[in-house]
């Protein structure tokens, strides 16, 4: 095809814009490894915010990390299930229940750290443990995990599968063992994939329920945002940075799951042949 | 078969069910009824029009999301149809860029924007060296505005990218063989053809707008935006029927946008931040 003024337009618009996106993430990286933002870059580099950083909030970089394992594991434990219940069933009550299981992502996080609080801020032990937390992201995090399984799961022929295998003999734990979760591992991934990146990064609950003792990496970046110098901040910034780019590396090799059925094979082979300019 | 494995549905389906009750039916319900236990009973629910600050403040929330919304769709929709239409060295690159900040934390967005408009900021270094006048504007209503692009552009683009594929080339063709010119094709063919992606991703966008926190508690210290009111409420003021009855309010309006988007777009994409 040949580059038109319009193709160059909207390239530079284009360029523009992830301008936009990148230049603040840069100065903040390039910010928390330089002696002296206020001075520039030509006041040196050095490692020794990284450093204070890690001393002053290394834990809750780890309690970050414990929690989004813990939720992966609850998601897991909870969302697979859930998708192959709703399904399976396609009835009103099965939509009523999803429309149900997505609303903690509708109900901002602030108002269900509230209600959270309210019931059960009283239990004292748990209150203050990592765990009301974790059941805030949980909340959270499992709509993404139900919808990632239950899109494969609509995706390939999968009652097709069960009933060729129940004719062979497999019972109903058997089929879902050997048959449903094999054939849904990409969703599963994506989803888990989702679920750690989303827990690693909540703030709006987390800030609201966290306790002195329990903060977790975004609450202790708020926290240094608020009361640290900027270089310190910046460090901090980019020790996430670090943490959360192979995530998303990974989310958008494995985050969207197409799996392969017979007719789109065909129409990715006909695809050089059809008319689209792309 | 069906009715035989019921049972085992329901044991599958029960776990999710208990948590979910638990830890989130009734907690809200008690949310509900608190909001409507403080002195003005449930007529609490009503401040937003009776009291002049709660007023404004969801007028500037619904204003600002609305501008952001409109913003970042036309933004999206020039680089989303351009991405998803040609393809050349890089660009590849250039989604993954687009596509990147959409796992940023709201409290990490308002810092980048510190880092663009803050006092140390590149805005204020470039003015200054242009004009000799440092522009702040992270900690106004245009920092939040700025913020709100940078987490909105992300999620949207994605969405017109996805409705971008499945135009009808052949229209485009049709049309511009007929004599239509370029505005006339955006106007007539692209934009009727984009509607529904435009509507669904709007939707999702607004309402990621209006319940932002991060952002909001990173940059506008002064700004009274909805979460920012019902926070305060909440800490400051300790007034829990008011922050109960206000973060419902702000629940509903969410709700109401994403479940329009999604009657227009069937699943919803990710909405966080």
């Amino acid at each position: 095809m040949k580059r038109t003024r319009a193709f160059y337009f909207s390239l530079a618009f284009t360029l523009l814009v992830c301008a936009f996106l990148v230049i603040p993430i840069i100065m903040s990286m390039t910010a928390g490894v330089t002696v002296n933002y206020f001075q520039g870059v030509k006041s040196g580099l050095t490692l020794r915010w990284i450093i204070e950083v890690w001393e002053l909030y290394s834990e809750t970089i780890f309690l970050s990390l414990m929690i989004s394992i813990a939720c992966l594991a609850v998601t897991l434990v909870l969302g697979i299930p859930t998708a192959y219940v709703l399904a399976k069933k396609s009835g009103r009550v099965a939509r009523i229940i999803e429309e149900f299981l997505v609303l903690p992502i509708a109900i901002p996080g602030l108002a269900i750290a509230l209600a959270l609080i309210i019931m059960y801020g009283g239990f004292r032990d748990f209150r203050s443990s990592w765990g009301f937390i974790l059941v805030g992201h949980v909340l959270y995090t499992l709509p993404f995990m139900v919808r990632s399984v239950l899109a494969v799961l609509s995706s390939i022929d999968f009652k097709t599968l069960e009933e060729g295998a129940a004719s062979l003999g497999a019972g109903f734990w058997t089929r879902f063992f050997t048959v449903i979760l094999p054939n849904i591992r990409s969703g599963i991934l994506a989803g888990s994939l989702m679920v750690i990146t989303l827990s690693i990064g909540e703030f709006n609950l987390t800030w609201m329920m966290h306790t002195p003792l329990t903060k977790t990496l975004p609450v202790g970046l708020a926290d240094a945002y608020a009361s640290m110098r900027i270089e310190v901040g910046s460090a901090y910034t980019l020790i996430f940075f670090v943490m959360i780019l192979p995530l998303l590396a990974a989310m958008q090799a494995y985050g969207n799951p197409k799996p392969k059925n017979r007719k789109e094979i065909l129409t990715d082979k006909l695809k050089p042949l059809s008319l689209r300019n792309k | 078969m069906l009715n035989r494995e019921n049972p085992y549905l329901i044991i599958l389906a029960l776990p999710t069910f208990i948590v979910f009750t638990a830890f989130f039916i009734l907690p809200i319900a008690k949310l509900v009824a608190i909001g409507g236990s403080g002195p003005n009973g449930m007529a609490e629910y009503l401040t937003f029009i009776t009291k002049a600050r709660y007023l404004e403040s969801l007028i500037s929330t619904v204003l600002l999301s609305a501008s952001v919304t409109l913003v970042a769709l036309l933004v999206a929709s020039i680089s989303g149809i351009f991405l998803e239409r040609n393809r050349f060295f890089g660009r590849s690159f250039l989604i993954s860029v687009l596509t990147f900040p959409l796992a940023f934390p709201g409290v990490v967005i308002g810092f980048l924007i510190i880092m663009i408009g803050g006092r140390q900021g590149i805005v204020g270094a470039v003015s200054n060296a242009l004009t000799g006048d440092r522009w702040v504007f992270a900690y106004s209503m245009m920092g939040l505005f700025v913020g709100y692009l940078y987490f909105s552009i992300p999620r949207v683009i994605l969405t017109i990218m996805a409705a971008t594929e499945k135009f009808d080339i052949a229209l485009e063709e049709a049309a511009r063989s007929l004599g239509a010119n370029r505005w006339q094709v955006i106007r007539d063919i692209i934009i009727p053809q984009l509607f529904p992606g435009l509507i669904a991703s709007g939707a999702i966008c607004f309402a990621t707008a209006m319940g932002a926190f991060g952002t909001a508690f990173t940059l506008a210290t002064n700004i009274d935006v909805l979460p920012m009111v019902i926070y305060t409420e909440f800490t400051l003021n300790a007034n829990m029927a008011t922050a109960a009855a206000l973060s419902l309010v702000l629940g509903l309006v969410t709700w109401i946008a994403l479940y329009i988007s999604r009657s227009f777009a069937g699943a919803g994409v990710a909405a966080a931040g």
